[in-house]
């Protein structure tokens, strides 16, 4: 809600030049969440300091809430510098941002020393650091402690800012980076915002060594307009610097060596009519649709949103109607019975079962083994052996994974439902092998039983 | 002339055009009844006479002709029905349905059916069609029996045709109207001194003939037995129980369906060739020492059984080896097969028996159904089935079922009569293990007791995902917390919510004394303890272990050794306790942290710096006044908000600083406390406090009599004492307990809650004392929570109850997962 911006460039005052803000005057603008005022705590021929003080309207606010992230009716608009702060801005100094000046041409174009001072911003020290560190600022970073009774720091940092620049740019710098520290915006993010990052990034953010997480941020996290905003400042860059960017060949990732050892395994029992169970977005469906042999593939899921997700990645609503026959998603629990899930000739379980509760685990294996009954079982779950190989890991491999398992421990389980299911089963690595730890992957394929008629 | 047409039956009407169907139809049915071919022309070609579309509008006709009589509701098909595969589209429909089908056929001359199309105008054929329908007619009328029609009524002539009445007959297996009370017996197979025994442990006195065989038995209180069939075969007197059976049915004292074993040995005695295997030879042995006329007449018994009957208002079913709900009251072979022998699924087991497909698993219906045929060591109840069938003459017992008050009584067997092939099925084997997802997902209705709900298909899909992913085992979770109502909106000067209000509403809804309880700010959690240990769990509102493994099994092990006395006391091996855990900070730290404490901090720091500004702004000579003001007011409130949510925010590590507040205890073995008062209720949480003052923490109470304005004023005072001093509020309750009606005997809300001025910031914001902002949420409309909090009690009421009558598990969960797809409606969730 509050920055200022002082220079001790003399004569001082002429800031309210550059500004085009008489320091002599208080000046209140409505904008749309509430009223922008720019006055001056002191304006000395040696000082001058202007404050851009944005008094939000909690009600003018909430009437906006559906076009942002106003989930919670208590939130920290009103205090923290976000893109409230930053639309203000552009609003009030349109001219400055520009790098127009009537009065003060000359001034406007050299750098002059400025300091800069957010008293809330949302951000750690060592972001803000490295998103205004090499656009020439000298960098202050504070966080905010909670009180005693919690302890421990906030998420908001006290940001002082100084350097030898030109008004313009410090104002484009904090037009662009406030929300990108921010982190979210006020408004739905249209394709148009790609233009007004590129217009104030112009001449510095294609050289930004954080541009990418700089144009992710500030188009809000849409992946394609930030595609798009990156190739457009590539444009302007000098074929050395793309070159570093080029990705090294590189082995395979895990992913996919694991979604090849699932469907070598599916061949290898000869499936034809195939469950993916726990699909989630569709990353083994879209290979198995590629798969002639199978002509029956259902990926179901707990998550409507993945089975959603899984929809547009397969894109059911446009595949001819004899490939869309084959292919079906539908939700379910597998701590459930499912009678859809009946009648199949393989069932994977690709890196599912790590996240159901190792409680519920036999009520996955009854519906699976027990109601389910496949031809066949593919389980796929991490070697937490493995997990030394991963620097700086602690924990899990993922947030939701309930647990991880040793090869032995994954060995003894599979033996387990083996036996109590009637299926015979064999394990193998999947992903680069170390001899001490084993792959990365862990696979069980089970094979049913001859029933005996 | 009287035409006999089964109660549920599909009635094909048979006749030329012309012969006057539909004046037939419409006088005998209502037009719901009557499905019309040239109606469903009419519906998908826009015209009745468009031949074309009879294809169409047969599919259609058929389809509804399904669902009606799969409803079980008669049917009558009025078309010329003069072709084989028209008629045999029909007799599939009704097969698939397991009714009769039945022809009544209008034979007029061909001259008047002439006539009578000449004088309607939408018919403009000629007289060949109808010579050619004639003809038709009169191939049919020897083809209908062979077609599988088991009526056949053929009214000649327009006399005939006008003097016809339609008499409804029940089928046999409809003995809905006898109430009993009965005495169900199990397979008997020959073991007649058991029989004896267990009819004088029920009370029936025997009565014998001159050669002092049981032939009869009476009972004082007017009882009716009801064997499930397998009398004979494998033990030591199977003519002796036949006897004695018979007897009783032929002196109306006992109803018998017939078993697979009856069946077979009525195939031997009417001379068919069968296997003498499973015991068979001995029953024939048996026969061999009787006098033939006893013989003739089991032979007769035994083809008069009716393979199912439904009994005491459609409450009971009883067949010999059970029979899916489909199948209820319904007459076919298949529905005959099911009942005689069961439904296999084509495989063998490991001693080469065919294993049986298993129908009680997947049952669902409303009616009992009592049967015998698998011999199992203890009857269980499966989804409102029992087999009762404990293998007397394997050294098993014999079992009966007291209806309606479903108690068991046996008696052992003397001996073992006969070696099984396999052993008694275990318990281990409890063939309805886990849930099964078809009774939760999709839209569905439930009829809960206290009320009827319709689960939206995308809130069962929510909820399906948490139950999923994060819920503790379904079968554990067999209650969810409802949501709460605030008090409606006072008017009070600067408050939102008042204890006067909470007041008035309950007062409105008829309570005449209320319980205040304090409302404690932490986080709900739903604790299962028991005596052995096994299946305890603490659950969140939305049915999430509470911490994880590492701290809820010590937290539940205290809790439990709090509870002993309580075990003994009531008489449970568990108990369910509806508690708030605290504090807050326990479980939601990191939402204090990032959410409120946030806000805090971030105002905390923002509103002095701007202020600081301001004044050196307004050093310098210009007028900042209104914005200093507004902001300084602001930064009192960012004060009294970070103090509101600091409140609830104590250190602890790992249980160290956790205490638990009970307020209710729901259900124990066996049943539920909801008709308890609160005095009880809190009495037994105070009984945890004492055993372990450390642990728990006690729920301040004031108890208040509506009519009492000094009890409503101190109570008011209370709760601005407690607000003063940090608490979250109260909770004003019918203390009579939760499942207080009012006159009309619909639930009333379990409470409601009364926030107090301070907490409220932390929901509302810092600034919500403002007057004009007061006076907006005033507004607030709480409709929406108030039946959402309705509903969710209900179905937690239902969930108490379906657990205390011992449902199976699924009926159990199907309520409490509707409490969890009610979270998903859209409710402003700061109510």
């Amino acid at each position: 809600m509050l920055l200022t911006l002082t220079t001790t460039h003399r004569p001082a005052t002429d800031l309210g030049y550059l500004l085009v803000k008489h320091p002599g005057k208080v000046h209140s603008f409505d904008v749309p969440t509430g009223t922008a005022h720019v006055l001056y705590p002191e304006a000395e021929e040696d000082r001058c300091t202007a404050a851009l003080l944005l008094d939000i309207d909690p009600q003018r606010l909430r009437a906006q809430r559906d076009a942002f992230e106003l989930s919670q009716y208590v939130n920290d608009r009103p205090y923290a510098a976000s893109s409230l702060l930053a639309s203000a801005l552009a609003r009030v100094f349109r001219s400055a941002l520009r790098g127009a000046s009537r009065d003060r041409p000359e001034l406007a174009a050299t750098s002059i020393p400025l300091e800069i001072h957010v008293p809330v911003l949302r951000g750690t020290p060592e972001l803000v650091s490295r998103l205004f560190t090499p656009l020439g600022w000298q960098v202050t970073a504070t966080p905010i402690p909670f009180e005693a009774e919690l302890g421990g720091d906030s998420r908001y940092v006290d940001v002082h800012l100084s350097g030898e620049l030109r008004v313009a740019d410090a104002l484009n710098h904090l037009y662009v980076l406030l929300p990108v520290l921010d982190d979210g915006k006020h408004y739905w993010v249209a394709p148009d915002e790609i233009e007004k990052l590129l217009r104030s990034g112009e001449g510095w953010l294609a050289a930004h060594p954080e541009k990418v997480l700089i144009a992710r941020r500030y188009l809000a996290h849409r992946r394609s307009l930030a595609t798009t905003a990156l190739q457009l400042l590539e444009a302007d860059q000098p074929a050395t610097e793309e070159e570093a960017e080029l990705p090294v060949t590189r082995r395979a990732p895990l992913a996919e060596q694991r979604r090849e050892a699932v469907l070598a395994a599916l061949t290898e029992v000869g499936a034809s009519r195939v469950l993916d169970l726990g699909c989630g977005g569709g990353a083994l469906l879209t290979a198995l649709v590629k798969d002639r042999g199978l002509t029956e593939i259902v990926g179901a899921d707990v998550s409507t949103r993945s089975l959603e997700q899984a929809a547009r990645r397969l894109r059911l609503d446009r595949l001819p109607e004899r490939q869309k026959d084959r292919i079906r998603l539908i939700q379910t629990a597998l701590t459930y019975r499912d009678d859809r899930l009946r009648g199949f000739d393989a069932a994977v379980l690709m890196e599912v079962i790590e996240h159901i509760d190792l409680p519920r685990l036999p009520a996955l294996e009854a519906a699976v083994f027990g109601h389910a009954r496949p031809g066949a079982v593919i389980v796929t779950t991490p070697n937490v052996e493995y997990n030394v190989h991963y620097d700086g890991l602690t924990g899990m491999r993922h947030s939701d994974h309930r647990f991880e398992w040793t090869r032995a421990e994954f060995a003894a389980w599979a033996e387990s439902v083996a036996a109590a299911h009637g299926y015979t089963v064999t394990i193998r690595g999947v992903g680069e092998a170390d001899e001490v730890t084993g792959a990365p992957t862990q696979l069980a394929l089970f094979k049913i039983s001859e029933v005996t008629a | 002339m009287i035409l006999d047409v089964p109660e549920l039956s599909l009635v094909a009407l048979v006749g030329i055009s012309g012969s006057g169907k539909s004046t037939f139809a419409a006088r005998h049915w209502a037009p719901t009844q009557v499905l019309s071919s040239d109606f469903f022309r009419g519906l998908v070609a826009d015209d009745e006479n468009d031949q074309s579309a009879s294809s169409d509008a047969f599919d259609v006709l058929h389809y509804v002709a399904g669902k009606r009589l799969a409803a079980g509701r008669l049917t009558v098909v009025d078309a010329t029905n003069l072709q084989s595969h028209a008629r045999a589209g029909l007799v599939k429909v009704a097969r698939e349905h397991d009714v009769l089908p039945v022809a009544v056929v209008l034979d007029v001359p061909e001259s008047l059916a002439w006539e009578r199309t000449q004088a309607r105008t939408d018919r403009t054929f000629g007289r060949q069609v109808i010579t050619r329908m004639h003809r038709d007619l009169r191939r049919s009328l020897g083809q209908l029996a062979k077609e599988g029609f088991r009526k056949i009524h053929v009214l000649r002539g327009v006399d005939e045709i006008a003097a016809a009445e339609i008499r409804y007959e029940k089928l046999f297996n409809d003995l809905k109207g006898e109430h009993g009370p009965f005495d169900i017996i199990g397979d008997v197979h020959g073991c007649r001194a058991e029989l004896e025994a267990l009819l004088g442990k029920l009370g029936w006195h025997l009565v014998r003939d001159e050669r002092d065989r049981p032939v009869d038995a009476t009972h004082p209180e007017g009882r009716k037995a009801v064997f499930v069939g397998d009398l004979v075969d494998r033990g030591p007197d199977s003519p002796g129980v036949l006897r004695l059976v018979m007897g009783m049915v032929a002196a109306g004292h006992a109803i018998c369906v017939p078993g697979n074993h009856e069946q077979k040995l009525a195939r031997k005695l009417n001379g068919r060739n069968v296997q003498l295997t499973h015991g068979l030879p001995e029953t024939l042995e048996q026969l061999e020492a009787e006098d033939p006329a006893f013989v003739a007449e089991v032979r007769v018994f035994i083809d008069g059984l009716v393979s199912h009957y439904v009994l005491d208002d459609g409450n009971l079913v009883v067949a010999h080896a059970g029979l899916k709900e489909a199948y209820h009251g319904r007459a076919s072979g298949r529905v005959r097969s099911f009942a005689l022998y069961g439904e296999t699924t084509g495989e063998t087991d490991e001693y080469g028996l065919p294993v049986r497909y298993p129908w009680a698993r997947e049952y669902r219906g409303s009616a009992a159904v009592v049967y015998g045929h698998v011999p199992t060591p203890v009857p269980e109840w499966i989804n409102n089935t029992i087999c009762l069938d404990t293998g007397c003459v394997f050294g098993g017992a014999l079992t009966a079922l007291r209806w309606p008050s479903r108690e068991l009584v046996a008696v052992p067997a003397a001996k073992e009569y006969y070696a099984p092939v396999r052993p008694l099925l275990t318990t281990a084997a409890k063939p309805d293990q886990g849930l099964d997802i078809a009774d939760v997902t999709g839209r569905r209705h439930i009829d809960y007791g206290y009320g009827q709900t319709t689960v939206p298909a995308e809130n069962a899909a929510a909820a399906l995902e948490v139950m999923g992913r994060f819920s503790v085992d379904p079968e554990t979770l067999v209650w969810l917390p409802p949501t709460m109502a605030p008090c409606t909106s006072s008017t009070v000067e600067g408050y939102l919510e008042h204890p006067s209000s909470a007041f008035a509403d309950l007062r409105a809804a008829g309570v005449e004394r209320v319980v205040c309880e304090e409302k404690h700010m932490g986080s709900r959690a739903v604790v299962r303890v028991s005596v052995s240990g096994t299946g305890d769990a603490i659950w969140t509102r939305t049915g999430r272990p509470f911490f994880g493994p590492e701290l809820d099994e010590p937290l539940l092990a205290r809790i439990r050794a709090a509870a002993a006395p309580l075990f003994a006391e009531l008489e449970t091996g568990w108990l369910l306790l509806d508690t708030e855990l605290l504090p807050w900070s326990a479980k939601a730290g990191s939402l204090i942290r990032d959410q409120y404490a946030g806000v805090g901090a971030a105002g905390r720091a923002a509103l002095p710096a701007a202020l600081t500004v301001l004044d050196r702004v307004a050093g310098r000579g210009l007028d900042v006044g209104g914005l200093r003001d507004r902001l300084e007011l602001r930064a009192t409130e960012i004060e009294g908000f970070s103090a509101a949510y600091r409140a609830y925010v104590k250190p602890t590590d790992g249980l160290t600083g956790v205490t638990v507040a009970p307020f209710a205890v729901l259900a124990g073995a066996g049943v539920s406390y909801a008709k308890r008062d609160h005095d009880w209720h809190l009495a037994l949480a105070d009984r945890l406090v004492a055993a372990d003052p450390e642990l728990f923490t006690p729920t301040r109470r004031m108890i208040v009599d509506l009519d009492d304005p000094a009890a409503e004023a101190a109570a008011t005072e209370w709760w601005l004492t407690l607000t003063a001093a940090g608490g979250e509020g109260m909770v004003v309750k019918p203390w009579a307990g939760l499942a207080r009606t009012d006159a009309k005997g619909r639930l009333v809300q379990p409470g409601v809650k009364c926030r107090g001025r301070e907490y409220l910031r932390i929901i509302y914001g810092p600034e919500y004392t403002r007057p004009e902002q007061l006076d907006q949420l005033r507004r607030r409309n709480l409709g929406r929570k108030r039946s959402l909090a309705l509903r969710e009690h209900g179905l937690g009421l239902a969930a108490l109850d379906r657990l205390a009558e011992g449902a199976p598990a699924w009926r159990v969960h199907e309520v409490v997962f509707a409490i969890l797809a009610a979270e998903s409606e859209p409710v402003d969730p700061r109510l």
